[in-house]
């Protein structure tokens, strides 16, 4: 089982509802998320082009923050979820350093956060709070091992890119294009 | 033009808009384990050559402020850890992919051996000396018939801390500057360089400090080498490698690196010492002071440059 | 103290905040029902509790979860709902701040030294109720009710419609009218009979062609519009979006038209043009339904793709081949009518070009054009009738704005203004959750009628500047805090959503509802007010309609099945009375003839800006509700300031960078009184400049929000009134950039 996200850049308008539903979902400090907006333009005026991304943990499969991970507070959790149990924590910061996507933190409270998925509600076989609110639809999750998952297809048939797959992460984070 | 920006106002303290997770404390942690390791380096080597009488300094004086120099930088690393109490976390887990796990358990090796180490010299130091206890006196006897066991130790732990404050910044391929294999090197070459330079200023016997200017040059030859290669490496690698090295090739960290790393802690003092060992008049401590200056600065500016460099925006 | 003081003048809420436990008891009257006798709010015992969201006038139906200490979470949209479809926007999502937002109003407070002082002091609501209706009563007796009225946004603006009406006045307005979307009503209702409504009757979920003018969907959060849109992009359907601004609809549109701006009515024109000309226009359809065509081709002979090339700078093969897309398509296309459409003044005649060539693509009443929405019909509450006002505002504007179909905020703030031509000024305000200083253009215009007023009483739950200039303040509790009218939605099927408290009342706060129903008994109104809880009177009007509070507790939504299936009523060409003078589509508006108006919409140009100005160009942004939601910790967090958008072309020009501070000054010499954040981007022209409005605030006492970015209606001091309906045309503007603040006045 491999959990992953399809993000959808044609439909998603950037409004970034996704970060603060998870904000309140999760109780991430004001100040602080675990996932944002990216508007990224080229061109010049008339002739442009806009890509509008909802970006977070790419929750990749060659994760360096795990492996940059003194006391394996960083692991990997089930589907490939990549978490941070705060109770082993020492707040090093490598994992943050060896992020590229900069995509984790240190809570207020000192542990090192980020995005788990909502693994709390995927348990319960519901979405990530951000994919249940998106107005647009444009976000998708799902098991990329199992073929006939709604993601996989739409992996499969659409053309999509990942961020930064030179770095060799190798991110679960697919941009339909 | 292209315009990627994060339009979500993140604005994560630490994170945004540049990384700054590692303050003082790193940097000061790194300079002070690849300091130690370099003082340990000289004081193992020459014990092995048989040669601790004829320096002293180097062999038996100087690994006194070990035990000091690395609980300070211990002290360091400790205050920038955001979830203290979970410190020893670090001592249940093995980590051989983790670059913090290993400096961990090469301090927790390094520290007690140089404690030990130590105590082997101090009754060579210190010869009136009264250790009142006799399990004490029969304490430092006994370490003192392993000196030589301990010595070939220390002369490997002491690579690998020196190599370890490099390999930390190197092993994070999320930061271009700091992911080349260099690192690790120069960061040893540095140290032991550091280390050399602090014997030449405080030992009072010429002959040593002859020497140690001498190796102190060839190590400074030695770093210029590495940070050329650094630059080369970085500049015939990919689009992000090249971006970091532009920020000491005329970006925002070319006047920092080149006057106080190069200038102030390689060139000059290289050249000072050329005119020292030229029998030209130079206070030694000048060039002394700038080597470990230098030392110092290379750790704050590539910490602070690596966290500059990024893959995205 | 320093001896400089603010440009304007700014008010010290003295005390403002030290009282806020004290929660008196009157505020739990509602549980004192004898239907509903409870001793806990409903959030206590259950998991969720329903709610329609009050952050924009969209007003989602969704969800309160409580976490388990009973406090509120999240709110999450009600699936059920046709306005979200489940999926609350960023600002619904974040609406929750607006109750945890520690800088609002807490107590009532009365102003207690003379205008010009503007101390406050704390009171009860007894006390406040007294001094607002000792005044009133006063203003009643010395120049009649019809001197009072009511400027109001949102929910509860109802109850106190009543209560006003009940005193005597009809002078009951919403700036989302004449400053925002009143044109386009006044347009459609010319052309078909019928206004577009909101949520807009646009069936973008089924269109193929989808042709957006200067409207920002994406970057306004019509939640619902929004979904559709997208949704529409995703099938592949044709976008056209024409807009100065590479906005992200403009991103995601098969053309982008970049117009120069205020020129659109001849690219409309134009448009008309190539379908009657180029014969693209749906015939049968207009055969059957239109009135005038023969008018309107002779109107529109000249107005060639050629002719508009020359004004609007869009290329005349790219009019043909849009309006060729758009035949393609008909009539599943649709010109949007927009909303916030006051720009030049001539507005209504844009919009009336809007509803032609709709009705040219015979795109209203079909399929993915307009559809036919239904609303259910709430019972009103039974209560002696109204008295009849002898006068009302209309009467100060004699001849003119005759098309309107509401009355004008704009205009009852200019009837305050005292005049010699004028009998009837009008001398009491009651504003309720609407910063008029920001939303009226021209705010010496209105710090002149407020200075004029005997009362002025602010209902909100922010401090805004408007409550700085109050007499009385009374504390509004949040939508999280209370009940409220239905809502009762006019969409695809009709439904009703209902409110309930999902927490305690933070402060000494009060509903809508409450305030109307005390201040209407000091006023003697209380045989309108027959019941004494809001959720004993809900109950009784939702038994009306064969459901019940209980229900709508668990259910949160109510839909009604349409009695007729007429969504797509002109489906099929079948014959069909419009409620027009003619009972046909008006291509040529009788009516506007009758009363003296263009019955044709023609081009006029308008001032460009002067050198070295660049026009002045203002919009949303999807995280934001105008000024209101800028303070809300949650949302002020995805966006803390506001940029002016610049072309890198005349940022070069001006030595402008990225990211550097710099004041904008029109073209009356009105300085923003903060600095904004330059953003060079390509994504503006070269001849305007943007900036998403609600920010700049400057009263102090929103402590996130005050002076972080510029206020662009601070900047619109030359209003284009549109003659048929009054409409505020707000974009003919023009700002320049200034490297240092305006000089301090010093007191």
């Amino acid at each position: 089982m491999r959990y992953a996200m399809a993000i959808d850049t044609r439909r998603c308008v950037g409004c970034s509802d996704c970060v603060v539903a998870c904000q309140t979902e999760n109780d991430v400090p004001v100040g602080y998320c675990r996932d944002w907006i990216v508007e990224s333009m080229s061109g010049t005026y008339p002739e442009l082009q806009l890509e509008i991304r909802s970006e977070r943990c790419n929750h990749c499969s060659d994760a360096p923050c795990v492996r940059a991970c003194p006391t394996q507070a960083s692991h990997v959790g089930k589907g490939g979820i990549v978490l941070v149990e705060e109770s082993e924590c020492i707040g090093c910061k490598a994992c943050i350093a060896s992020c590229p996507y900069d995509a984790r933190y240190v809570h207020p409270e000192g542990y090192v956060d980020k995005c788990t998925f909502c693994i709390h509600r995927v348990e319960k076989g519901q979405n990530p709070a951000c994919v249940d609110v998106c107005p647009t639809h444009a976000m998708i999750f799902g098991d990329m091992d199992d073929l006939n998952s709604d993601i996989a297809k739409l992996v499969a048939r659409r053309k999509w890119k990942t961020l930064i797959p030179e770095a060799g992460t190798k991110p679960n984070i697919y941009y339909l294009l | 033009m292209v315009e990627e920006i994060i339009t979500s106002g993140r604005m994560t303290p630490e994170v945004d808009p540049i990384l700054h997770i590692w303050g003082w404390e790193i940097p000061l942690y790194l300079f002070l384990g690849g300091f130690a390791a370099g003082i340990l380096f000289f004081s193992a080597l020459f014990t092995l050559q048989n040669k601790e009488n004829r320096y002293s300094m180097a062999v038996k004086a100087l690994p006194l402020a070990v035990p000091v120099l690395l609980a300070i930088g211990l002290g360091a690393l400790f205050l920038d850890l955001s979830h203290k109490l979970y410190f020893w976390q670090l001592y249940t887990n093995i980590r051989w992919e983790s670059p913090m796990s290993w400096g961990a358990w090469t301090l927790m090796l390094v520290t007690p051996l140089s404690i030990l180490w130590a105590a082997s010299w101090i009754e060579d130091l210190f010869p009136n000396l009264d250790l009142r206890y006799d399990w004490l006196k029969e304490a430092i006897r006994t370490i003192r018939q392993y000196q030589k066991p301990m010595a070939w130790a220390l002369i490997v732990l002491a690579v690998i801390l020196g190599m370890y404050t490099g390999i930390l910044l190197s092993a994070f391929n999320a930061r271009p500057f700091w992911n080349s294999a260099i690192m690790g090197p120069l960061f040893l070459t540095s140290g032991l360089s550091a280390a050399a330079a602090a014997i030449t200023l405080l030992t009072k016997e010429h002959a040593e400090r002859s020497l140690f200017t001498k190796i102190d040059l060839i190590l400074i030859a030695v770093e210029l080498f590495f940070i050329i290669h650094l630059f080369m490496g970085f500049l015939a690698s990919t689009q992000v490698h090249i971006q970091a090295a532009e920020m000491f090739l005329g970006g925002e960290f070319t006047v920092p690196f080149w006057v106080w790393v190069v200038g102030i802690g390689l060139a000059i003092p290289a050249l000072l010492e050329i005119l020292e060992l030229r029998k030209r008049f130079v206070p030694t401590y000048v060039p002394a002071l700038m080597v470990i200056a230098g030392s110092l600065m290379l750790r704050f500016i590539v910490v602070e440059a690596g966290q500059a460099s990024r893959w995205l925006y | 103290m320093s001896k400089h003081v603010n440009r304007r003048e700014f008010i010290r809420l003295a005390g403002l905040g030290a009282a806020g436990l004290t929660v008196a008891n009157p505020i739990l009257d509602w549980a004192k029902g004898e239907i509903l006798t409870r001793d806990t709010l409903p959030g206590m015992y259950s998991k969720r509790t329903p709610t329609y969201c009050e952050v924009c006038f969209w007003k989602c139906a969704g969800w309160v979860h409580h976490n388990e200490k009973g406090e509120i979470w999240k709110i999450t949209g009600n699936a059920e709902d046709p306005h979200c479809n489940g999926r609350f926007c960023p600002r619904g999502t974040g609406g929750v701040g607006m109750y945890y937002d520690e800088d609002r109003l807490k107590t009532p407070l009365i102003r207690t030294e003379e205008r010009g002082k503007q101390v406050f002091r704390e009171a009860s609501w007894d006390e406040a109720f007294t001094y607002i209706a000792e005044k009133m009563e006063m203003i009643k007796e010395k120049w009649g009710p019809e001197c009072m009225a009511l400027f109001t946004h949102g929910s509860g603006g109802h109850y106190l419609g009543h209560m006003l009406q009940a005193y005597g006045s009809n002078n009951v307005a919403a700036p989302s009218y004449a400053q925002c979307r009143g044109p386009r009503e006044v347009g459609f209702i010319g052309t078909f009979g019928e206004g577009v409504g909101s949520p807009e009757r646009t069936d973008i979920r089924d269109s193929r062609c989808l042709v957006l003018i200067g409207s920002h969907i994406g970057e306004n959060m019509h939640n619902g519009q929004v979904q559709e849109f997208s949704e529409l992009v995703d099938k592949g359907g044709t976008v056209i979006t024409v807009d100065p601004r590479f906005s992200t609809a403009a991103s995601k549109s098969k053309y982008w038209l970049p117009i120069k701006p205020a020129t659109d009515m001849a690219l409309l024109l134009s448009w008309i043009h190539v379908l009657i000309y180029d014969e693209l226009y749906d015939k049968k359809y207009v055969e059957k339904y239109a009135y005038g065509f023969d008018e309107l081709k002779a109107h529109v002979k000249n107005f060639t793709p050629e002719w508009a090339y020359g004004i609007t700078t869009i290329k005349p093969h790219v009019i043909r081949e849009t309006a060729r897309e758009m035949a393609n398509a008909s009539p599943a296309v649709i010109i949007h009518p927009g909303r916030h459409v006051t720009w030049y003044g001539d507005d209504t005649q844009r919009l009336r070009a809007v509803a032609i060539l709709n009705a040219l693509l015979g795109s209203w009443g079909r399929r993915g054009g307009f559809y036919n929405p239904v609303k259910p019909t709430v019972p009103k509450v039974k209560h002696p009738p109204y008295p009849k006002p002898k006068r009302d505002w209309r009467e100060a504007f004699p001849d003119k704005y005759k098309l309107a179909g509401l009355a004008l905020a704009s205009g009852l703030c200019d009837a305050t203004v005292p005049n010699v031509e004028r009998d009837c000024a009008i001398k009491g305000w009651i504003v309720n959750g609407t910063n008029l200083i920001h939303t009226l253009p021209n705010q010496k215009n209105t710090l002149e009628a407020i200075q004029a007023l005997e009362l002025l009483v602010v209902i909100d739950t922010m401090p805004m500047e408007i409550t700085g200039y109050a007499d009385v303040i009374l504390p509004e509790c949040t939508y999280l805090e209370r009940y409220d009218d239905l809502r009762v939605s006019a969409h695809r099927e009709g439904s009703i959503a209902l409110r309930v408290p999902a927490a305690e009342k933070k402060y000494n706060t009060r509903s809508a509802w409450e305030m109307a129903r005390g201040l209407g008994i000091k006023l003697g109104l209380k045989d309108y007010f027959p019941f004494k809880t809001q959720a004993e009177e809900l109950d009784w009007q939702l038994e009306q309609m064969g459901s019940s509070l209980a229900e709508m507790e668990k259910i949160g939504v109510k839909k009604f099945a349409r009695p007729y299936d007429d969504l797509y009523p002109l489906e099929g060409l079948p014959d069909y009375e419009f409620w027009t003078n003619t009972g046909k589509i008006e291509l040529y508006a009788t009516q506007f003839a009758m009363e003296g108006y263009a019955p044709l919409p023609g081009y006029k140009a308008h001032e460009e800006p002067p050198y070295g100005f660049y026009r002045l160009i203002y919009g949303r942004a999807p995280m934001h509700t105008f000024s209101r939601t800028t303070n809300n910790p949650n949302l002020h967090d995805l966006m803390d300031e506001n940029t002016v958008w610049v072309n890198p072309k005349v940022a070069k020009e001006w030595g402008l960078k990225n990211g550097q501070a710099i004041w904008l000054e029109n073209q009356d010499g009105v300085i923003s009184s903060s600095s904004i954040k330059v953003r060079v981007t390509e994504r503006i022209r070269f001849d305007s400049v943007y900036m998403v409005h609600g920010f700049g605030h400057t009263n102090k006492k929103l402590t996130r929000s005050a002076g972080r970015g510029a206020s662009d209606a601070e900047l619109i001091t030359r209003v284009h009134v549109d003659p048929e309906m009054g409409g505020t045309g707000m974009r003919g503007n023009f700002v320049t950039f200034r490297f240092e603040p305006a000089e301090e006045v010093i007191a």
